[in-house]
């Protein structure tokens, strides 16, 4: 096989005492839409961001990640070589990190910054065939008649779009999506849906999403990463996260969590349940 | 639950309304305390009612004689406010990002504050004395004052609005892989902007008023005259100068006011 996109090795991660990743290793291939599930406080997205530089491992356990071949982070610093490749990598946030007072039009063409020359970034003197482009990085997402609007005067779903837009601009060949749609309502989070799943087929590029919803996950991903309390509990193709192995990686998990099992199921769990010991899962690791 | 709660309430209102009576005895021990320190006669006030009939009559009917001159040094007074104020607001912007934890590390920010602790510490007058002494009695000394007041002032009400800024979009710039000078061009001033122009603004009125009085001490603008006629017992004429002040600061005040809210 050759390079993978991401290979993540031995991550760790404490805040405080509490620690929130535990020796994460994976990889990812070139052209893999991978969802990244696990109750919530299970580290989904933590890890994510680790894979970008925006937070760093813990410093004496080693651990490493890199990006196409290229080294992000190792024992907890930052490369400098960092700030290229997240050029070549598109992050699209729950909250979309907008900047509200600034237009969409403007908003996307951010995603140009880290490839310009210098001098102009600074001005922010935008070449009339970047604009161009970033025109049709909107068509592709369906909002090229809002781009004169303030980023602040979209509804979510827009705004999400517009973050998509601007990982177009980016040409990205990784996306990574931390919890896209959990903000959104049922529709905008599927046209979000769609079009992430849109790229990943046309554009091939290697999608890594993490969602809370499984029914999602299972629509538009292969392969699934899961989490639990920072340790990867699965990994494999999505039709192997069987019903058994879900209730086990919600099961034991906080209260809301329980209750919201509870509330789908229609029914109660026991309450011995939540003290047994998880399963210990087979993680067959792609490679 | 209910009478554990009722159990946890009572000696907790007991300890309140203590609290509360300490409170005031302290707060009422202060105000005896000034009082005396702050040698207060209100009796004074009653005794030498005559002096100050007097003295109140001496400041009418106010003369417009020296009008036009009054006028001109009140424009040279707020063409003082302006560049003082000016300077100040494009060494404020640098200076207070990095007086910003959220910005930069501490061994930054720290000697950064304090600095800037120590230009809004001292009074525009005492800069302003400073000032004559280095660059000659005038404006240009009283803008000097001016400006290095009002740059304290300004970082620290600048950086408050920075720390207090959304993470976010500056997140949202970084991962697209530009850099950090980037990162606060396109997520961060955007955000910080409409604030920054508000206090900006602000400053340029209480600076108005604060550079009427600079020219007492040599530094220009419509306080040399101010002085001059009261220390030559000139009331009439010192009536005159407020009025252009009131008049002067009053427009100016409604003005920013009006400009100031647009940015909001």
């Amino acid at each position: 096989m050759s390079i993978p996109t991401i290979n993540a090795e031995g991550l760790n991660k404490s805040f405080g005492h509490r620690q929130v990743l535990n020796d994460i290793s994976f990889r990812v291939a070139t052209g893999e839409m991978v969802a990244l599930i696990g109750p919530s406080g299970s580290g989904k997205s933590t890890l994510l961001r680790h894979l970008v530089g925006l937070t760093c491992g813990n410093r004496t356990q080693g651990g490493r990640v890199s990006l196409m071949g290229r080294e992000v982070q190792a024992s907890g610093r930052l490369r400098r070589a960092a700030r290229i490749e997240r050029c070549r990598t598109g992050y699209i946030f729950q909250q979309f990190n907008l900047v509200g007072r600034l237009s969409v039009l403007t908003n996307v063409l951010v995603g140009q910054l880290g490839s310009m020359s210098r001098l102009r970034a600074l001005c922010g003197r935008f070449t009339d065939q970047e604009r161009q482009r970033a025109r049709a990085c909107l068509a592709r997402v369906g909002l090229e008649e809002l781009i004169d609007q303030r980023a602040n005067t979209l509804s979510g779903g827009q705004m999400q779009r517009v973050a998509i837009a601007r990982v177009l601009m980016q040409d990205a060949e990784l996306i990574l999506a931390d919890e896209p749609i959990a903000s959104l309502d049922p529709r905008s989070a599927r046209e979000v849906m769609e079009i992430l799943s849109r790229i990943h087929a046309e554009d091939g590029r290697t999608v890594v999403v993490t969602l809370h919803q499984v029914d999602i996950a299972r629509r538009y991903c292969h392969r699934a990463v899961a989490l639990k309390d920072g340790r990867l509990y699965f990994d494999g193709p999505i039709n192997e996260l069987t019903d058994e192995r879900l209730q086990a990686l919600y099961e034991n998990a906080d209260l809301d969590e329980l209750r919201a099992s509870e509330a789908s199921n229609g029914e109660a769990l026991p309450s011995d349940r939540r003290d047994r010991t998880p399963h210990t899962v087979v993680t067959p690791v792609l490679g | 639950m209910n009478t554990h709660a009722s159990q946890m309430t009572a000696p907790l209102q007991r300890r309140r309304s203590w609290f509360s009576l300490i409170a005031w005895g302290v707060l009422l021990g202060v105000l005896a305390w000034s009082w005396q320190g702050a040698e207060m006669q209100p009796s004074l006030l009653v005794t030498n009612a005559d002096n100050m009939a007097t003295l109140a009559g001496d400041f009418f009917p106010p003369t417009f004689g020296n009008l036009g001159h009054y006028i001109n040094q009140m424009l040279v007074t707020i063409q003082i406010a302006i560049w003082g104020t000016l300077l100040a607001i494009i060494v404020a912007v640098p200076c207070s990002l990095l007086s910003s934890e959220n910005l930069v590390p501490w061994w930054v920010y720290q000697p950064m504050r304090r600095l800037m602790d120590a230009c809004r510490a001292i009074n525009e007058l005492v800069f302003a004395m400073l000032f004559v002494v280095a660059v000659g009695l005038g404006p240009f000394a009283g803008t000097l004052a001016l400006f290095v007041h009002t740059t304290g002032v300004l970082a620290k009400l600048f950086s408050e609005a920075v720390e207090a800024s959304d993470a976010g979009p500056m997140e949202g710039i970084r991962v697209t892989g530009a850099g950090r000078i980037e990162e606060i061009i396109f997520g961060l001033i955007p955000q910080v902007l409409p604030l920054w122009i508000s206090v900006s603004l602000y400053r340029f009125e209480s600076n108005i008023r604060s550079a009427t009085v600079l020219g007492m001490v040599g530094g220009g603008g419509i306080g040399v005259a101010l002085w001059e006629t009261m220390r030559g017992f000139q009331f009439a004429e010192t009536a005159t100068i407020m009025l252009v002040i009131i008049v002067a600061v009053t427009l100016l005040d409604v003005a920013s006011q009006r400009l100031r809210k647009r940015f909001i």
